[in-house]
């Protein structure tokens, strides 16, 4: 896997002309990304950050206003989308009505003018791969939203496209399929060694399936990296509420030195040394829910509610007039009563300084 | 680098699709030869005299020598009279059959269609069977002689009769995509049913309401055949230009007369079009609506179901009259039961030739219209190129304007050199097809937004070109529009008048005209016999084409269960 195999995005953007009026609003505002060979990068956002615009323009359904889109080192921009080799799947599927499940997966080689005997093999191991060969007759209403699924996966890799976009594919399925298909479709993509561009509001889904993750926000990236990494060393409270559970608390009193990466802070009340981003002039501190955990010797705090999840409890406490969640794995046989006195002590660790950008 | 450099990439996107470019370049071309040049031509003839030269004279004529003030003035007062009882009568239909619990709905939407399947002055015929100075109820059971049918009330009622079905289905449109849940909110708030229909029902059905009330007053201004047959001395517009033209052989003031119907009817087109449709308060989601809380209450499904009872038989007498007339020997003289009328028209040569020349032209111009259509639709829907607006609006102009206007814009644009199509068949295929062609368009745009973005974009990237999404995915996904657009095409022309008239020639002749001719010179058992058959052609052709479109497209059968 070399890097002419991949995706090139250089300083996209996108403008639409609001309506009635001259303003220009860029939907898409200075994208700089490249997605290496047989790699699978997610594009994860809240909605209207820009995120479908982005994959959309890699698709050739829309023109960047700006910038340019390379594929295996070619320049693709004002290239029509049917002429660019991008497989696609689509939020609603987008199987053909009139076709049945053969004919759907057919239909790329059959434009693609692939001779007959190889379009049978070719789409006879793609059913096998998808575990949908007992389905090849049936037309799509015909099956479950799991199997449509599959067929519109089987549709867009059966071509060998070069790069794979995946316009939120999940997000029509119940929870527990969600899941399930979730990772089918990354072991699949591992499998086929297929570049992936992957978009999603679901952050669970984002973290699942991701060798990178691209946080997106109002046209332009948050941040960018393997998903450990984000998780753990967020570059500002936005992007730390968006993956995963967050605390945050007002920082009044700290000491840092710029450029450093540690600082001392008041959290309430009490001086703590924690971690920092270099650049940090104020703001909030983080505390993940599982970085707080009961101890004797540690600050008081009052339970306001408790919920039960089975593999864990997560509580809201009251600090200081302050609500922070926590959550408590393994031990969950005995869950603490509403309003209860306990003490609580935090991973002083993992706690980091960040700029409020929520 | 602005939006300027994403013009330049989309063009040269453009013009990377060669096959789609050129498609584009060649519908824009015909559009604008068939559909915008002849209007253009049409108002140049009123301003120019024959040299070519700027003239006004033929203006002033009409203004001075003839009764235009009063045609126009007779035109509008039909216009607005038709258009308020067609309107009511449609919505009373529409409310009746959308919500209540009466008996007989699917009967009574049947009958409702019938003026739209047949030719518009079937019904004016049957006026004067049976109210004209022979007629059957006039002469033979009332015993009043010389009655004089023709005239202003009789257009009224005839024009009422042929266009409510217009403003039914505008109005039956709109109520159902209303969604009930809210007359059922009313209802559970405490309002009886009168207070739920005027403080929600009537509100929310006012833009489908004014648009039909605009699209029948349209209709009734630009009609012809009625009142070439039933107006007698009452002067309408569209009547004194095919005089002006036929009968003192006068383009010019014939053309300047069938502009100033243009002029109101293409207004209250447009309004309908960009105004009243905008203030619609329906919007169409593709969902389905909630269920309707039918009204069951005796006093008010009784007299709706009455209305409904007189109307239809109303329709059923007039359409029954010209069968009933059509199969007998001499009409008011000799009753007997004779095919004698049909033997005329297999026998004689014009009445054979008439009949094969509509159904020749119409089965070549029903494909184009469709297809053109399905097409047009295509492009405007799912495509952004330069000139989208242009297409849009050429494929409403000849659809906007009356036929009369249209059929003398085409003898004036069309009789040259390099355009010399007088006489010919094309002339005559070109006005059947951009006539009905923007019901088409419609039909297939409709289809068309309902249908997921995704499922075509699924079929380009995977490398699929426009053509062979468009053939492959999106006109068997049209397949109901599609249907519903050859069926249109075909009924259009079959049974339209005013646009061809000026057109049929010696060597192509049309039953609508014949039709015309055969009512002038009285033959009316005659006029019947081909009424008769050519509606007998039209349910022959919607049960084919019904069964074509899904042999064509059916979706196939599972193999196994």
């Amino acid at each position: 896997m070399n890097e002419s195999t991949g995706l090139e995005i250089q300083h996209v953007k996108k403008a639409f002309s609001s309506y009635g009026t001259s303003d220009k609003f860029y939907a898409v505002n200075g994208i700089d990304l490249s997605v290496k060979g047989g790699e699978l990068v997610t594009l994860l956002g809240p909605s209207g950050c820009g995120k479908t615009t982005m994959l959309r323009m890699v698709a050739g359904f829309e023109m960047p206003t700006e910038g340019n889109i390379l594929l295996g080192g070619k320049d693709v921009t004002s290239q029509p989308p049917n002429k660019r080799n991008v497989g696609m799947m689509f939020q609603s599927y987008a199987l053909f009505p009139h076709l049945d499940v053969y004919q759907n997966i057919e239909y790329g080689l059959k434009v693609q003018k692939v001779p007959e005997n190889e379009r049978k093999k070719r789409v006879g191991d793609m059913m096998d791969l998808m575990k949908i060969s007992e389905y090849s007759n049936r037309m799509p209403n015909q099956i479950s939203g799991g199997q449509q699924q599959r067929v519109a996966l089987a549709r867009a890799v059966v071509t060998r496209p070069q790069v794979l976009l995946f316009d939120e594919p999940l997000s029509n399925l119940d929870a527990k399929l969600r899941e399930y298909m979730r990772d089918e479709l990354r072991k699949i993509q591992i499998e086929i060694g297929i570049t992936s561009l992957y978009v999603t509001h679901d952050q669970s889904e984002a973290m699942a399936i991701s060798d990178r993750v691209v946080i997106m926000r109002a046209g332009k990236i948050e941040q960018q990296g393997s998903n450990k990494e984000i998780y753990s060393h967020p570059v500002n409270s936005f992007v730390a509420n968006f993956m995963g559970k967050a605390n945050f608390i007002q920082v009044k009193k700290f000491s840092h030195i710029s450029g450093a990466k540690n600082a001392t802070a008041e959290i309430l009340g009490k001086l703590t040394s924690v971690q920092s981003t270099p650049d940090f002039e104020g703001g909030v501190c983080l505390i993940r829910p599982e970085d707080i955990h009961f101890d004797s010797t540690g600050m008081p705090a009052k339970i306001v509610h408790g919920s039960y999840f089975g593999n864990m409890v997560e509580y809201e406490l009251d600090i200081q007039g302050q609500r922070l969640y926590m959550t408590e794995f393994g031990n969950t046989n005995e869950i603490v009563r509403n309003g209860s006195e306990v003490k609580v002590k935090f991973n002083a660790d993992k706690i980091c300084l960040l700029p409020d950008k929520r | 680098m602005n939006i300027k450099t994403q013009k330049r990439r989309e063009a040269l996107m453009l013009l990377k699709q060669p096959g789609l470019l050129a498609t584009i370049i060649v519908i824009l071309l015909i559009l604008i030869v068939f559909c915008i040049y002849p209007i253009i031509r049409l108002l140049v003839t009123c301003i120019t005299n024959e040299s070519g030269h700027f003239d006004l004279s033929s203006i002033t004529y009409v203004l001075k020598k003839t009764n235009i003030g009063l045609a126009f003035r007779n035109s509008i007062k039909l216009g607005l009279v038709v258009g308020i009882l067609a309107t009511i009568i449609g919505y009373v239909f529409a409310f009746a059959i959308n919500r209540t619990s009466m008996p007989g709905k699917k009967f009574f939407h049947t009958i409702a269609m019938l003026p739209i399947l047949s030719p518009p002055f079937v019904i004016s015929l049957a006026m004067i069977l049976l109210f004209g100075r022979s007629g059957v109820i006039t002469k033979q059971l009332l015993g009043i002689t010389n009655h004089n049918v023709y005239g202003f009330s009789s257009l009224v009622i005839v024009q009422t009769l042929a266009l409510f079905p217009l403003a039914y289905l505008n109005e039956k449109g709109i109520m159902e995509s209303m969604d009930s849940s809210v007359e059922n909110a009313a209802r559970s708030l405490g309002a009886g049913r009168l207070k739920v229909f005027l403080s929600v029902t009537l509100p929310l059905s006012l833009p489908g309401i004014l648009s039909a009330f605009l699209i029948v007053f349209a209709k009734s201004l630009s009609d012809f055949g009625n009142p070439q047959v039933l107006a007698g001395d009452y002067a309408v517009l569209s009547v004194s230009a095919y005089t002006q033209i036929t009968g003192l052989y006068n383009l010019r003031t014939g053309s300047f007369m069938a502009v100033s119907i243009l002029v109101p009817s293409m207004l209250a087109f447009f309004i309908q079009k960009y105004w009243v449709a905008k203030k619609s308060f329906v919007t169409i989601t593709g969902k389905p609506v909630g269920q309707v809380d039918f009204i069951t209450e005796k006093n008010v499904v009784c007299p709706l179901f009455c209305l409904c009872i007189v109307l239809t038989l109303g329709i059923l007498l007039f359409y029954g009259t010209v069968v009933w007339v059509s199969l007998v020997k001499t009409w008011g003289v000799d009753m007997s039961i004779s095919l004698k009328n049909y033997q005329f028209v297999f026998q004689s040569g014009s009445g054979k030739k008439a009949l094969r020349d509509t159904l020749l032209l119409s089965l070549i111009a029903t494909p184009i219209t469709a297809i053109l259509g399905m097409m047009i639709s295509f492009l405007l829907v799912r495509k952004k190129f330069f000139g989208r607006k242009l297409m849009e609006f050429s494929t409403m102009i000849p659809f906007a304007v009356p036929g009369i206007a249209l059929g003398i814009g085409y003898v004036v644009s069309f009789n040259q050199k390099p355009l010399l199509l007088t006489g010919t068949a094309v002339i005559i295929i070109a006005a059947l097809v951009f006539r009905t062609l923007s019901v088409g368009v419609e039909a297939g745009s409709n289809s068309l937004r309902q249908v997921d973005k995704s499922i075509e974009e699924a079929s380009t990237i995977l490398g699929a070109d426009n053509f062979t999404t468009f053939v492959h995915i999106s006109l068997p996904i049209m397949k109901s529009a599609l249907f519903s657009g050859l069926l249109n095409a075909f009924v259009r022309s079959m049974t339209s008048v005013s646009a061809v008239i000026f057109l049929v020639s010696v060597k192509w002749n049309l039953l609508t005209v014949s039709i015309m001719s055969a009512i002038e010179s009285n033959k009316l058992g005659l006029a019947s016999a081909y009424c008769v058959l050519l509606m007998c052609i039209v349910l022959v052709a919607m049960a084919i084409l019904d069964l074509l479109v899904n042999r064509a497209f059916g979706y196939r059968r599972p193999k196994h269960e």
